[in-house]
């Protein structure tokens, strides 16, 4: 987690050698229209937005006009290798998305479970090993096991997003235990919640757990209102990080009344 | 036997032999420039495009820029 100390502004963050001053990061997919994405793109605030690569044929100009428009954002692009089945394949996929999107970014997915879309973590791991190799900045979709997340940090891993709930199932955070526990053993790891968020309160309760930042798409793209959703989201942050900054009370079993009872009308000692 | 068979993007076609990356590329009229090449799950950079040979039952990616979360 970045030191709020270290910097005047709580919402200024350092990741992957660039320093932000949002801590949303968006995806650009499942938008009712290429419009309604870059509109709520720009609401949200996001810094980082993420992109794929799929197969195109010539003459076809989708990809063109998309990038056009992702390009007119001016945020930094984080490609993936989303669909990704092995380790050779998001290899690959990364060297590709690295020259075509001109950045060592790459957004690590390597898919073991087509039922959740749960990461493989032996092949992520394999994945990771060889590309930080070759000089990527692997940003890894992962699962919240914490003995995985060490194999990553292992591999050169500076940052880690391990799942909220699966890929676009809106869930939130469904274990927050084990999201903590990645948290206290990582206090200087870059930590993002990536996949299944689904409302901003879930945003907010990753970064009051120390999360330094939160990705998502589908609780956006999905939403009825993309653009007013996005603009929830950006708030969400903010609030989430502003939480933690200010730290928050103790949890009591037991009700503590608030306003004083010395002097208390009625009361009459028995 | 001067036409080998290849796969691009899933499809099967005919090439002729010898045929580079590049001229590929302009028979098959790419010409912007974003898109990146796989060549049997190996990247192919473009620096490379020129001197890279097609080769018979090679499976080709040609992948461009996409919507992505």
């Amino acid at each position: 987690m970045n030191s709020f100390s270290e910097l005047s502004n709580p919402m200024q963050w350092d990741i992957g050698g660039k320093r932000l001053n949002s801590r949303l990061l968006i995806g650009s997919a499942l938008y009712p229209s290429p419009q309604a994405m870059q509109s709520a793109i720009e609401a949200s605030g996001a810094e980082i937005v993420t992109v794929s690569l799929r197969r195109q044929s010539a003459g076809d100009q989708a990809g063109k006009t998309f990038w056009d428009m992702i390009k007119a954002l001016d945020c930094h692009i984080l490609p993936n290798t989303a669909g990704c089945h092995s380790a050779k394949e998001a290899i690959t996929t990364a060297h590709m998305a690295r020259e075509v999107f001109e950045t060592h970014w790459i957004k690590l997915e390597v898919i073991g479970d087509q039922y959740n879309l749960q990461p493989d973590p032996f092949e992520l791991v394999k994945a990771t090993e060889v590309l930080v190799k070759d000089g990527f900045e692997v940003f890894p979709y992962t699962t919240d096991d914490l003995v995985l997340a060490q194999r990553l940090v292992d591999a050169g891993c500076r940052i880690l997003m391990p799942w909220g709930s699966p890929i676009g199932s809106g869930k939130g955070l469904m274990n927050p235990y084990n999201l903590k526990a990645i948290r206290m053993r990582f206090p200087e790891l870059t930590l993002i919640v990536d996949a299944g968020i689904g409302k901003p309160s879930h945003a907010v309760q990753a970064l009051e757990m120390g999360y330094d930042g939160v990705l998502l798409n589908s609780a956006v793209a999905l939403s009825p209102k993309p653009i007013a959703m996005a603009k929830a989201f950006q708030s969400a942050v903010k609030a989430g990080i502003y939480g933690y900054q200010a730290g928050t009370m103790p949890e009591r079993d037991l009700a503590a009344p608030s306003t004083p009872v010395i002097g208390t009308p009625f009361w009459h000692q028995k | 036997m001067t036409a080998i068979s290849v796969r691009i993007n899933n499809e099967m076609t005919t090439l002729p032999r010898g045929l580079s990356v590049s001229a590929l590329l302009t028979r098959l009229g790419y010409q912007q420039q974003n898109f990146a090449i796989a060549i049997n799950e190996t990247f192919v950079p473009r620096s490379q495009y020129a001197t890279t040979l097609i080769q018979a039952d090679d499976t080709l990616e040609i992948v461009a820029p996409m919507q992505g979360g």
